[in-house]
């Protein structure tokens, strides 16, 4: 079709408009709102001037915050080294050894859980692990004694997460092995190397983009996650979401809230980009 | 294809680990225990009659149901004006308003949800069944624009211009052409954020002001022991409503594919 630029700009535009317009008022806004409202001066389900760092100074000031941080930063970054390591060698064979027309059935049979209840599965772990829940009644009727790992809050946290995030992390690394030369991992193997090195050194580099796209799509959700602690961890051990609930609606501080809620956007957006650079530093370190 | 057994049987405990719990969801909906443990007690019926008798149980269902089928539609309809637009046409800001489109895909959900809520309680809006919906679409916009994206990709152009050529103005090609060529790719869209929208939580929860939804429902029933059983029996009915909806968006994805033409890659995302 013969457009112009600037005609083919406005019917772009145009098109696009209602989309654009939803999410600047609904995500653009608010999420300027609450930046805005992390440096104003809160009271009881009020904000007002002057401008403050005290929300932030108080993050620093009480280390019961900081703990919470660095414990949601640690639980995730467990749950997601745990769930991508078990995941890559799934990714693997179903990218190598599946056939071709078979691949996507595996990838459904895969994906399916991830698309049942969050809750219900969250849920079916804690009376799985919980006290007298089947792990433990199975572990009794065979004659052992009770593990009771529903009272080790962060382990069960960690076990319930791992497993509710586990499907995301197949597919980003399955997608970059798809993209492997397979050309490449014969000449390797023809010089002589062997598989186990050729894999080493020719499929594992390649394959993390995936890797490291799992990571990320493993690592933002679990650190914000609000169900597990909250059902799991029976509220003993909150992380993150949990505090922004509490002081967001049961102290109803909106000041003192959106400065925890900028605070975990800043780690998650600090964490990503170490993990981003560290891919591309991986990927530049190979030629 | 070389044979891998360590690698075959490891996937296989893999997928064991996955659906574990879920196998569990009917083997305890029919287990004539008010308590979840091995051994077994006997056949029973009774928790799927006190779900279909739990008056509030069918409240939340009811709500689910309204809230899902709106934020498929809106989702659906926003996404089909991101990614058309994405995909035809080069305009300046593309990439920023691409970018806040998909951004709530790598934002913590909890974040998304508390920067809505801060917003509606300050200028005062009640919470509703309408709020809940409204934030909902955030979420599975970027959903709808991935799957849309591809379908629009996988459109031959010179059909479009064809068209055009032949007479036909922008919106008739659009509405007979392109419409009925990406008609998969917009079920599979409603089927997805339709399934997202139903089983999603924190929004529910934060946007709904207590309202009964069944996600906020379920969440509340489970801390009582004696309600675990009912639920079980709802899990069972609301897993296997996911997957023949899954089932149904993947056929529909195939043949989406298999009428533009293409190859099939795998995968929803």
């Amino acid at each position: 079709m013969a457009q112009t630029p600037s005609s083919e700009a406005r019917a772009g535009l145009k098109l696009i408009s209602p989309t654009a317009i939803y999410v600047i008022l609904l995500l653009a806004v608010p999420l300027a709102t609450v930046l805005l409202y992390s440096v104003l001066t809160g009271g009881r389900g009020t904000v007002g001037l002057p401008l403050t760092g005290e929300n932030y100074a108080e993050l620093w000031s009480k280390p019961v915050y900081g703990y919470i941080m660095l414990k949601s930063l640690l639980v995730a970054l467990t749950v997601t080294a745990i769930t991508v390591l078990l995941a890559y060698p799934v990714a693997y064979f179903v990218s190598f050894h599946v056939k071709p027309e078979r691949k996507s059935l595996w990838l459904f049979l895969i994906t399916i859980p991830f698309w049942t209840s969050y809750i219900i599965r969250v849920s079916l772990w804690f009376v799985i692990l919980g006290y007298g829940g089947v792990l433990d009644s199975t572990l009794a009727s065979i004659g052992l004694p009770p593990l009771n790992v529903a009272s080790y809050s962060i382990l069960s946290i960690i076990i319930v997460l791992a497993h509710a995030y586990a499907p995301f992390a197949v597919l980003p690394i399955f997608v970059s092995l798809e993209k492997v030369d397979r050309s490449l991992l014969e000449a390797g193997q023809d010089l002589g190397e062997s598989r186990w090195v050729t894999f080493l050194r020719v499929t594992l580099p390649l394959s993390m983009p995936g890797v490291i796209a799992a990571t990320l799509i493993v690592f933002i959700p679990t650190v914000g996650d609000y169900v597990t602690p909250e059902l799991v961890g029976d509220g003993k051990e909150p992380m993150i979401a949990n505090l922004i609930e509490t002081q967001l609606l049961k102290l109803r501080n909106f000041a003192q809230g959106s400065a925890f809620a900028v605070a975990s956007m800043l780690m998650v957006g600090v964490v990503s980009l170490i993990f981003v650079l560290l891919n591309r530093r991986f990927i530049g370190g190979q030629k | 294809m070389k044979k891998a057994p360590l690698l075959r049987s490891y996937t296989l405990f893999y997928l064991l680990f996955l659906y574990g719990p879920i196998i569990l969801l009917p083997i305890f909906a029919f287990n004539d225990s008010r308590v979840v443990a091995f051994p077994l007690q006997g056949f029973t019926l009774q928790w799927f009659g006190e779900m279909a008798a739990d008056q509030n149980l069918r409240n939340a269902a009811w709500n689910s149901l309204i809230i899902a089928l709106s934020v498929a539609t809106l989702s659906t309809v926003l996404g089909i004006f991101a990614a058309r637009a994405s995909v035809r046409y080069r305009f300046p800001g593309k990439v920023p308003v691409m970018g806040l489109i998909m951004l709530p895909l790598v934002l913590p959900e909890m974040i998304v949800a508390m920067a809505l809520l801060v917003v509606l309680l300050s200028i005062q809006i009640p919470l509703s069944l309408f709020t809940v919906i409204l934030g909902q679409v955030l979420i599975c916009t970027p959903f709808a624009v991935a799957i849309l994206t591809s379908a629009f990709q996988s459109l031959d152009k010179s059909l479009e211009e064809a068209a055009l050529d032949l007479g036909e103005t922008p919106w008739s090609t659009f509405r007979l052409i392109i419409l009925p060529l990406v008609m998969p790719g917009i079920m599979a869209s409603f089927l997805i954020c339709f399934t997202i929208s139903f089983d999603e939580f924190i929004i529910a929860n934060f946007l709904g002001s207590g309202q009964p939804i069944l996600s906020v429902y379920i969440f509340g029933q489970f801390r009582f022991p004696a309600k675990v059983p009912s639920m079980l029996a709802l899990g069972t009915v609301l897993v296997l409503f996911s997957i023949i909806l899954l089932g149904f968006a993947e056929y529909m994805r195939r043949r989406g594919i298999a009428k533009a033409g293409g190859k099939d890659s795998g995968g929803f995302l």
